[in-house]
């Protein structure tokens, strides 16, 4: 299922800075963090994955006003109303609206077709009217980017389409994105308190302590994981509430996830451990935790950061798989794994192909990450030739 | 080489006690055991319970004794017995179960893996060979999406587009017709034309991470002395590129197995569930969700271990590919 790639693969680009990246003489006194960063720069996939990324969180964090809609609106005259195409031009003037919905019953089967009505035209209007929201948590408004004019009179719009009980799509995935991101930073989070604590014992002390923590590593990474998720997520009591099932699934995956991490870490530290710049501190009679946190921490936090992000899409999809298999997150909470549990049915796919769009979502959120760690590992170590 | 065999099958014995004891655990998570669930069912049924048989019930299951001693029970009837214990919503012995759905998930997994193999050679090859040619680019791209897309969704879109545009089903293993019948070679080849969506679904991912190990390889042994060396002594390119760095650059078909098999046995689960296969994924799941623990326990048992022999298979290979690695343990 999700699958960690051996450190090392990925498009080979030079990333070794060089003099032509600045002014001359500035690369001989720039520091690290800088010149990663120049690094990083020329990795042009890594910078486009940066771009989505942060628009992704943005709009994650900015979720209600972006969405024309609430997660929980619904309507249910608009089962499977196909996406509405968003009109910029009115009659060669600047002016956005769609078209109406026309809806057929077919007298056998009572599923409704959907055709376009031309001569009802639903005008939309930029930071329009609509729900009233709390942005952030305090300032209570009721302006969203794009609406119908007319309020939550309005006759609804459906950019993305409808789902079987008439919810918004686009709204739904907006809003999912808080979740399904999220997810991943907070599990990345916790498998990283974890994997730090317990590769930074196995790297440092050596000997049977570090056998023992990676025999504890081969062994998570040995078992087929999802079986073990799913029946750990199964063993969440049902009446637990949805930011109490938030966090349990978050633990559960990073008690898998951490073991990855545990292994850059100790395969750092065991590296690092013979510099010359490490010998030279204890010679310097330099404490212990000093030589850690000073010396060491700095000329490996940039790999663990990439490592970080590299962990961070196996999350979002173990989360989808969990929650699309119905043993993850519970409607009705909105992550992109809970929308998806609508097409299990082939059926419903079939009519309604849009209900895949939060796969979609999906498979952005996911590239950019592993573009963007990419560059990240690529960059990590400035100092290589 | 018989050493290092045996050392490897060594070591496997504290990784599959390990597993025995994280299934016992999953056994035990939800609360109530498994008499609390048949005595529901039996009242649900407006059965009175007997307490005689209940009284039977647990002592043969041992739920009276503390946990290790329970967990003694339990394992020992597996190697013994072969007896994984009862599975409540089928009413049959678990074992009965697993042994209809195992071996055609086992099956699956293990075409998959070949499938793998078989396209990720050539295309992982071609990659390296002609860095930075269009056919490279395609196939980096290829691999990017195939571990970026979930195989649920994969499947998905196979079977949406195979039903709008080819108005034909892709689900299940076997057609309607097939379905009650005996095995004879019409059921055979209506098998096999079923069988390929799964399997190619379940390879997507693993064959889009071979490629980029293998070009990675393959792209670090070709810019070693020994070949330039080679080419400048006028070799052909051909047996320049097959005769050595070729070789070396296979390991990892062998040494990724370890990380493959684990992937493809939990994107079987899934793929299986969306397709409807008749495997041991949808059992699993269901078991689950009914909280059938026993059912569920096993197949978490026969899964793991199975995948960590599959796993020792395949470091045997390498060991016997490799010398380096049979020599390090000497």
């Amino acid at each position: 299922m999700t699958q960690t790639l051996p450190v090392g693969e990925g498009p080979e680009v030079q990333t070794s800075v060089t003099s032509t990246d600045a002014g001359q003489g500035a690369v001989a006194v720039a520091p690290q963090w800088k010149l990663v960063w120049w690094g990083f720069k020329r990795h042009r996939l890594a910078m486009a994955g940066m771009i989505v990324i942060v628009a992704i969180y943005l709009g994650a964090i900015f979720a209600e006003f972006l969405a024309p809609y609430s997660s929980e609106h619904y309507n249910p005259d608009y089962a499977y109303a196909p996406p509405q195409r968003l009109h910029v031009l009115d009659e060669g003037e600047w002016g956005l609206y769609v078209y109406g919905y026309k809806s057929e019953q077919n007298p056998e089967t009572l599923a409704l077709t959907w055709t376009t009505d031309e001569s009802k035209k639903v005008p939309v209007q930029l930071f329009a009217h609509g729900e009233e929201y709390k942005l952030l948590g305090l300032i209570t408004t009721d302006i969203h980017l794009l609406g119908t004019s007319g309020g939550t009179k309005a006759p609804p719009m459906y950019l993305l389409g409808a789902d079987r009980t008439g919810h918004d799509l686009l709204s739904r995935i907006i809003h999912g994105a808080r979740i399904s991101m999220s997810i991943g930073l907070v599990g990345v989070a916790v498998a990283f308190v974890l994997g730090l604590l317990l590769g930074g014992i196995s790297g440092f002390f050596g000997g049977i302590v570090d056998t023992g923590i990676q025999r504890v590593v081969e062994f998570f990474m040995s078992i087929p994981t999802l079986p073990l998720w799913l029946a750990l997520a199964a063993a969440v009591p049902p009446g637990w509430g949805p930011l109490q099932r938030y966090f349990a699934v978050t633990v559960i995956l990073s008690m898998i996830a951490w073991t990855h991490l545990a292994r850059v870490v100790r395969s750092r530290f065991l590296s690092l451990r013979e510099e010359d710049f490490v010998t030279a501190a204890q010679v310097d009679g330099a404490s212990q935790p000093r030589i850690i946190f000073r010396h060491m921490l700095p000329s490996f936090s940039s790999y663990l950061i990439a490592s970080l992000t590299l962990s961070i899409p196996g999350m979002i999809l173990a989360e989808t798989s969990l929650s699309f298999l119905g043993l993850g997150l519970q409607p009705p909470v909105v992550s992109w794994g809970v929308l998806l549990q609508e097409a299990q049915n082939i059926r419903a796919v079939s009519t309604a192909p849009w209900l895949l769009l939060p796969g979609v979502a999906v498979v952005i959120a996911v590239l950019s990450l592993n573009f963007l760690g990419d560059g990240l590992r690529d960059a990590a170590d400035p100092y290589k030739h | 080489m018989l050493g290092y065999i045996g050392r490897r099958i060594l070591l496997m014995i504290p990784m599959i006690f390990a597993i025995s004891i994280v299934s016992f655990v999953i056994i035990q998570l939800p609360p109530g055991d498994y008499l609390t669930t048949v005595v529901a069912q039996l009242s649900a049924q407006g059965d009175v319970v007997d307490q005689a048989q209940l009284a039977a019930l647990k002592a043969q299951y041992g739920l009276d004794q503390p946990m290790i001693v329970q967990y003694w029970t339990w394992i020992s009837r597996i190697v013994m017995d072969g007896d994984f214990g009862q599975s409540f919503i089928w009413n049959k012995p678990v074992s009965e179960l697993l042994a209809g759905k195992v071996p055609l998930s086992a099956m699956l997994t293990i075409s998959a893996l070949l499938v793998t193999w078989v396209v990720a050679f050539p295309i992982g090859v071609y990659s390296a060979v002609r860095q930075y040619s269009v056919g490279d680019y395609v196939a980096t791209t290829i691999g990017f999406l195939g571990i970026a897309i979930p195989e649920f969704l994969i499947a998905l879109i196979l079977m949406w587009v195979s039903l709008t545009y080819f108005g034909q089903s892709v689900g299940g293993l076997l057609s309607p017709e097939y379905r009650d019948s005996n095995w004879n070679l019409g059921k055979l080849l209506d098998l096999l034309g079923h069988l390929w969506v799964p399997i190619l679904v379940l390879g997507a991912a693993g064959t889009a991470g071979l490629i980029r190990v293998l070009r990675a390889n393959l792209l670090d042994e070709l810019h070693k002395p020994y070949v330039i060396a080679a080419r400048a002594r006028g070799m052909r390119e051909r047996r320049l590129t097959v005769k050595y760095p070729l070789r070396v650059a296979l390991i990892p078909f062998f040494s990724t197995v370890g990380w493959i098999l684990p992937g493809l046995v939990s994107g079987e689960v899934i793929v299986a569930q969306v397709l409807s296969l008749d495997t041991a994924g949808p059992l699993l799941l269901n078991a689950l969700k009914a909280q059938d623990m026993y059912l569920a326990g096993s197949i978490v048992l026969i899964v793991s271990v199975l995948t960590v022999i599959g796993t020792l298979i395949s470091d045997i290979l390498l060991a016997w590919l490799d010398p380096r690695v049979r020599l390090r343990y000497r």
